[in-house]
């Protein structure tokens, strides 16, 4: 067998090391990004959550205002953390709606009193189909929405304080 | 104290593997004789570390919560024999149960291995310390399985309810095994390179262990299979996942290895190709291990993510793995090829055994990894899925599962009689099952209708070599040849049958509706409520029948609490001629249920088969070791003369 021949073994190794190790510094982004990213919201009426507050359809969030939309539940565990960011963000005077996934009003009563409540209207999505449709995979995901109701912007899992400059800056630049 | 004199055994056991490598190094580099010392310390060793897998386990018996890695992975109200398998449910503890498998297969080996010279023994034992060593480091260093809590936890935080289910009590334990059984064929390889004795000695001492690895590994993976068809309530049994192809890759280049090394066995040829081999199924051993522990890729297995934790596997793969290459690509030239064969022979009947394994290793192996190799060079994502491995690896099986058939019948250097005459049965039976799926079942995929054939051509071809001999008088080897073929034909049809007859049906049901599939009725009678120990379910109760003979199933979706986890518990009923599988999802909002049925002709043939393969893979190491047994109650005289 030629010298040549027997150190191929070697190379192979070298690629599949480098390969792996490459995976190790750089570990796979398992987040599914939404394809409606840059196109107008699709359109969607959803009933409302509570009792004294109002629901949600597509139309609201083309007011000529920019808004946050964001996706959470009160069985979400992260969507728990998430309520002082969005309190902050309201406090700073960002409009923040929301879209509760599969819930009841009692549970969602109860999560915010408990968590906070930075919501101006609250959607019931009681089958997860407005969710599908603005391509959001999961709990809790935010969506900053233009004026004109164009999604410019998703953020997927829980937003934390320093998220906040970032987002007040976005909403400022699409204003 | 219990767990302080685990850590002390395994410091202990670190040593005297040390002390192992210094042994190997003198013995190579000069005449000192140290065969005697090296096997009783190899003794030692695997005593000693057997010692600290067996504190391990005497912890997480007695639930004692102030070890870290018993409160991180076992509850008190746990059944007791999870409470055990929680021992290896988890990252410290599999890899310690790795390292013990490992020392006492080297124990073993110093215990009985009379084959090989000295020289050659004593780098195998060596090299299989140096093995061990690493793995010690991994442990004491970044992983200790015994670190204490302090003050003790009054509870603890469970175990993957995925995991706590029987299959997890055998499934990992049996492929390590495998894996580690492949690991003396590698220190075996290493020692031979270093010291040039490559020979047909050294493929018999190899045999046994690269038999008794090749078994487990084929019950690992069998008993995988349809733990993951049955637990994951998904009805496939091989999905092509990364981490099964990670154990699917050691058993392709196991099963190689197993063919050559008998050609180098019988006739001292091979000899190069064979030690690669050897080097080979290990590394796939080890990149199986990389892959799981280090949760790398995104997979049902995947259950430790840590990148410390895969560094330090990653670097072991690469010291070891490399050097073995080096190893190869400096001393591979001195090796003498041994006797010549021709073109038809039973030597190139295995060459071609040999090579399409190789191929389909290959393709298993570029699949797996391609996704990565793609993302780190390009930054695009990509999956590769069940289409790509069952077009090319599905082809290069059937060839392969032909020349299974034929092979056999061959002679060793040369073949001048007529064999194929005797294939023309089998090859009859093959077409006109073929010709009968074409009029039976126009509209089948090729895959399964080559399936059909080949397997009928293969239960007829693979009893040939019994046929026209006296069966009882044929070594216990050629039975086990025989047994492995038969299962083989009889997988490969379980396969076809799934592929080609499984009916489906998804649907959404309300208690009172009836849903067909396949030949079944199925009534949706109500879901309850229901609770065990540690978990709470809804049952449905589905009452199903084909004319007569209604009976009940029972499938669930199980909440367990600790973790916070939702399984789907499949129900299932076994038929000659088939399973019926009903699993039970989620209630909508108008009180319909998720319900998917499935019916599966002849699906259990699968497992039916890859029993049968094990099965005979045992028939033959048997068939090695009985004569071995026997031959140590004979006198030295006759022992010689024998």
């Amino acid at each position: 067998m030629s010298r040549g021949l027997r150190l191929i073994p070697i190379v192979l190794l070298l690629f599949l090391l480098s390969g792996l190790a490459w995976r190790l510094i750089k570990p796979a982004d398992t987040a599914v990004p939404s394809q409606m990213v840059e196109r107008q919201v699709p359109p969607f009426a959803l009933p409302a959550a509570l009792p004294g507050k109002p629901g949600l359809n597509a139309a609201d969030l083309a007011s000529g205002k920019p808004h946050l939309l964001n996706i959470f539940a009160s069985w979400c565990i992260p969507c728990a953390s998430e309520g002082k960011v969005l309190q902050e963000l309201q406090r700073r005077g960002v409009t923040v709606d929301g879209i509760a996934i599969r819930d009841t009003p009692d549970a969602l009563t109860a999560f915010l009193a408990r968590n906070g409540d930075p919501y101006q209207r609250i959607g019931s999505d009681r089958q997860s189909d407005v969710q599908i449709a603005l391509g959001s995979s999961g709990v809790p995901e935010t969506f900053v929405v233009d004026a004109h109701g164009v999604i410019r912007r998703q953020y997927i899992g829980a937003l934390n304080a320093s998220n906040i400059p970032g987002v007040l800056r976005e909403l400022e630049e699409i204003r | 104290m219990i767990a302080e004199t685990g850590l002390a055994a395994l410091w202990l056991a670190a040593g005297l593997a040390a002390y192992q490598f210094v042994l190997m190094v003198l013995a190579l580099r000069s005449d000192i004789a140290v065969t005697r010392p090296m096997r009783g310390v190899a003794v030692i060793q695997g005593v000693l570390t057997l010692l600290a897998f067996g504190m391990l386990l005497l912890v997480f018996a007695r639930s004692d919560m102030s070890v870290a890695l018993v409160f991180e992975n076992s509850n008190s109200a746990k059944p007791f024999i999870y409470k055990v398998a929680g021992a290896w449910g988890n990252h410290e503890g599999s890899m310690l149960m790795w390292v013990t498998i490992l020392a006492i297969a080297g124990a073993f080996v110093a215990l009985f291995s009379r084959r090989t010279g000295e020289r050659t023994l004593t780098a195998a034992l060596g090299s299989q310390a140096v093995l061990a060593l690493g793995f010690y480091a991994f442990l004491l260093v970044a992983s200790n399985p015994f670190a204490r809590l302090f003050p003790a936890p009054p509870d603890g935080q469970g175990l993957n309810p995925l995991l706590q289910d029987p299959g997890l009590a055998f499934h990992p334990p049996t492929l390590y095994l495998g894996y580690v059984g492949l690991s003396v064929a590698f220190s075996f390889a290493v020692g031979a390179l270093l010291t040039g004795e490559v020979d047909s000695r050294l493929a018999r001492a190899m045999r046994p262990w690269v038999l008794g690895a090749w078994i487990l590994l084929t019950l690992g993976i069998t008993a995988g299979s349809y733990w993951a068809y049955y637990e994951l309530g998904w009805g496939g049994y091989w999905f092509w996942d990364p981490v099964e192809n990670a154990s699917l890759m050691p058993w392709l280049a196991a099963t190689a290895l197993l063919h050559s090394i008998n050609v180098l066995a019988a006739r001292g040829a091979l000899k190069a190709w064979t030690m690669m081999l050897a080097v080979i199924a290990f590394s796939m051993s080890m990149v199986g291990t990389f892959l799981v522990r280090s949760g790398i890729l995104t997979s049902v297995h995947a259950f430790a993510i840590d990148p410390q934790r895969g560094t330090f596997l990653l670097v072991l793969l690469a010291i070891y793995v490399g050097a073995a290459f080096v190893l190869f690509a400096v001393r591979g030239a001195s090796l003498k090829e041994g006797t010549p064969f021709e073109l038809v022979s039973r030597e190139s009947g295995l060459v071609v055994n040999n090579l399409l394994l190789s191929v389909v290793l290959g393709i298993v192996f570029l699949g797996t990894l391609y996704p990565l190799f793609i993302e780190a060079l390009s930054g695009e994502k990509l999956s590769v899925g069940a289409p790509y491995f069952n077009a090319l690896a599905g082809p290069l099986a059937l060839l392969l599962a032909i020349m299974v058939g034929i092979g056999p019948l061959l002679r060793w250097r040369r073949e001048r009689r007529p064999v194929f005459g005797q294939l023309k049965i089998p090859a009859l039976i093959g077409v006109s099952a073929l010709v009968m799926t074409i009029l039976a079942a126009p509209a089948m995929h090729i895959l399964p209708r080559l399936g059909f054939g080949v397997a009928a051509y293969l239960i007829a071809a693979s009893i040939l070599p019994l046929v026209g001999r006296n069966p009882l008088r044929a070594p216990l080897a050629t039975w086990g040849m025989v047994v492995s073929h038969f299962g083989i034909a009889v997988a490969l049809s379980g396969m076809a049958a799934n592929a080609a007859f499984s009916s489906e049906r998804l649907a959404i049901a309300k208690p009172g509706e009836i849903l067909t599939v396949g030949p079944w009725q199925v009534q949706l009678e109500s879901v309850t409520p229901t609770a065990g120990k540690n978990w709470t379910a809804n049952e449905a109760e589905l009452r199903a029948s084909r004319g007569q003979g209604a009976f009940t199933l029972k499938p669930e979706t199980r909440y367990y609490s600790d973790p916070p986890t939702e399984t789907n518990e499949s129900a299932i009923r076994t038929f000659w001629n088939g399973q019926l599988y009903t699993v039970v999802g989620k209630e909508d909002a108008s009180g319909a249920w998720q319900l998917r049925l499935w019916w599966k002709p002849f699906v259990t043939l699968i497992w039916a088969g890859g029993a049968l393969i094990a099965i005979g893979g045992a028939l033959a190491l048997l068939g090695r070791l009985l004569p071995l047994l026997r031959r140590r109650r004979f006198p030295e005289w006759r022992r010689r003369y024998a």
